[in-house]
């Protein structure tokens, strides 16, 4: 059973890192939006999927990440790639400060109130506020990454540097699933009461359950401004937090695998069909609702967590 | 010596007076029983105690500390554990996990940790595993530790959140209706499994309906009626108390 899945996920594996070699630039290009997407979605499915958070305004820390980028490495000349941890830095300080006052809201409560920040967000960098967002039009100019002296191009060499991130995201994100503090935002999303009533802080893990997603959403909003040079803020609509909410309730919350299979049936299947994009929201929604209704965990809800039992003492009367 | 103490303590829901000036004493190491008949407000004086509801007036002191306006997190590592009257486990977590969200106050590793995972946090969690399975065993649960909670028998639901509370290394242990939905030999079973955690060091104070348990477990009993202590004693005391008949046989007076 649970070899099956790895000899699944191997072979995903594989096939996925050879695809560019038989893939043109375009089917290329779709693949490195779906690692964007999947990496984004990863990181919504901290908040979503594992606390149960609803949480519908994720593109605004897609967007302080990649405006970061765009503005320092325009303005003076920083290289993208080193932008990527401040990026992150300051999209989750971002978060920090908005989710402070609101962490407590209940779910459909926390719904708007986060729609409500996404299009601020949004509002405040068309108008650009500061000064430095460049408005309607956003920031163009934004170089290239670099790696050791090579420059990202073409979109074959997007593909491995976005699929390295989306994979050392995975890796860091399945640790920290299965650890106390994976645990803890689950208990938090099963019962609340009941998650304060075995010793654990609720607000403390629903804050910092946010923060992490942001942090990688920034790291997001860095790869998404390299790979495109130019940002606007049309990019960090609403839409596109719905996009995200979707991904995560479709593949299954809170799990990884789940989130990937989601990202490409929602962001990938539509490439394939398109000449029928003006169905592809009567189709997203007749899918919901069927969903919602025959599978509410998603297509791939995460299996149980498997603990190694026999390295556990023994008990005593066995002795 | 005196673990918990309740002074004076009293709960308003709107015109409701829940608990009504309410007064008491826990000793270390004994097995109290909380008794009233139904509405008497004994979940509310709980609640009260683990911080899910804020007193209105009076003290609630645990182990000669002040801890009316804690927040119930704090209140559990500071050594007060609970079940609840109508079963919170996480039903989608296997009972394994239930049990280990009760070692979560005991240990310390967050995000970070876990993302790296340095050897200090892999001996914390292997640590709090052992403890978990050894709850588990505790309660005569330890083969159902893969099943999901939502999967085991009503009893067993109600031991594994005795198993949960027992993990957060409690000094006292609060239990609402542990019976409940019991039959007579899960309920005798408890009887022996309360009396081991007195064993085990742990202060006992529980709500029980089943009066045959009250009067075999508990060493002290207080009875509410209408918000309102009416009674305090051993159990003979209480079994020949003029007031207990009456609120549990009821009057025409009212
Ligand atoms: N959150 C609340 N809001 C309003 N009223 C409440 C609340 N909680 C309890 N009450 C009321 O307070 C009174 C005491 O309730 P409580 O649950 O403490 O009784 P109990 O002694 O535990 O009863 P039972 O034996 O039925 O469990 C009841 O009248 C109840 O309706
Ligand atoms: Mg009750």
């Amino acid at each position: 059973m649970k070899n099956k899945r790895w000899i699944v996920y191997a072979a995903f594996s594989l096939v996925l890192l050879t695809s560019p070699a038989v893939l043109n630039r375009y089917w290329i290009d779709v693949l490195n939006v779906v690692g964007l997407y999947v990496m984004l979605s990863l990181s919504l499915n901290i908040i979503l999927g594992h606390c149960g958070m609803f949480h519908m305004g994720h593109a605004a820390f897609y967007a302080v990440g990649a405006y970061t980028t765009a503005i320092l490495n325009t303005v003076y000349a920083i290289p993208v790639l080193w932008l990527m941890p401040l990026s992150g830095l300051l999209a989750g300080l971002f978060a920090l400060v908005i989710a402070r006052p609101i962490i407590h809201l209940r779910g459909d409560y926390l719904l708007i109130v986060t729609i409500g920040f996404v299009e601020i967000v949004r509002i405040a960098l068309i108008n650009n506020v500061f000064g430095i967002t460049g408005g309607a039009n956003g920031i163009f100019g934004i170089d290239r990454p670099t790696i050791f002296g090579m420059k990202i191009s073409t979109p074959g060499q997007f593909f491995y540097l976005i699929w390295f991130f989306v994979a050392v995201t995975i890796y860091l994100l399945r640790k920290l699933e299965h650890s106390r503090f994976g645990r803890a935002l689950n208990y938090i999303r099963e019962d609340d009461v009941a998650a304060a009533g075995s010793g654990i802080d609720i607000s403390h893990y629903k804050l910092i359950a946010f923060v992490i997603g942001a942090v990688w959403a920034g790291f997001c909003g860095t790869l998404f401004a390299a790979k495109m040079t130019i940002i606007a803020p049309e990019s960090f609509n609403f839409w596109e937090s719905v996009l995200l909410f979707m991904i995560v309730l479709l593949g299954g919350r809170g799990s990884i695998a789940g989130v990937i299979l989601g990202t490409f049936l929602v962001i990938g299947l539509p490439e394939l069909f398109r000449q029928f994009a003006t169905a592809r929201m009567l189709v997203f929604g007749a899918v919901m609702i069927i969903m919602m209704i025959f599978r509410p965990e998603g297509i791939l809800p995460p299996p149980p967590r498997t603990y190694r039992l026999d390295r556990t003492a023994e008990p005593e009367e066995a002795a | 010596m005196t673990l918990l103490h309740l002074e004076n303590l009293t709960k308003r829901f709107g015109g409701l007076i829940a608990v009504n000036d309410v007064s008491f004493d826990v000793a270390e190491g004994t097995i109290v029983g909380l008794i009233g008949p139904n509405g008497a407000g004994k979940t509310t004086v709980f609640n009260l105690i683990t911080g899910n509801y804020r007193a209105d007036s009076g003290k609630i002191v645990f182990d000669g500390r002040l801890i009316n306006n804690l927040p119930t997190h704090k209140i559990v590592s500071l050594g007060i554990a609970r079940t609840f009257q109508t079963i919170r486990l996480f039903h989608k977590l296997t009972a394994l996990e239930n049990v280990l969200a009760g070692c979560h106050c005991r240990m310390k590793s967050g995000s970070v940790a876990a993302m790296f995972q340095p050897p200090w946090q892999r001996a914390e969690e292997k640590k709090a595993l052992d403890k978990a399975m050894g709850e588990l065993r505790f309660v005569n649960l330890e083969t159902q530790a893969m099943n999901l909670a939502e999967n085991l028998s009503y009893g067993n639901q109600r031991l594994l959140e005795v198993a949960r509370a027992l993990a957060t290394e409690p000094r006292l242990i609060i239990l609402d209706e542990p019976a409940g939905g019991m039959n007579d030999q899960e309920t005798a079973q408890l009887i022996d499994t309360i009396r081991q955690i007195q064993a085990r060091g742990v202060t006992v104070l529980l709500i029980e309906h089943d009066m045959s348990l009250v009067m075999k477990a508990c060493e002290k009993i207080v009875v509410l009626e209408n918000g309102a202590k009416i009674a305090e004693g051993t159990p003979p005391e209480i079994k020949a108390n003029r007031r207990v008949i009456e609120a549990y046989l009821g009057t025409d007076e009212e």
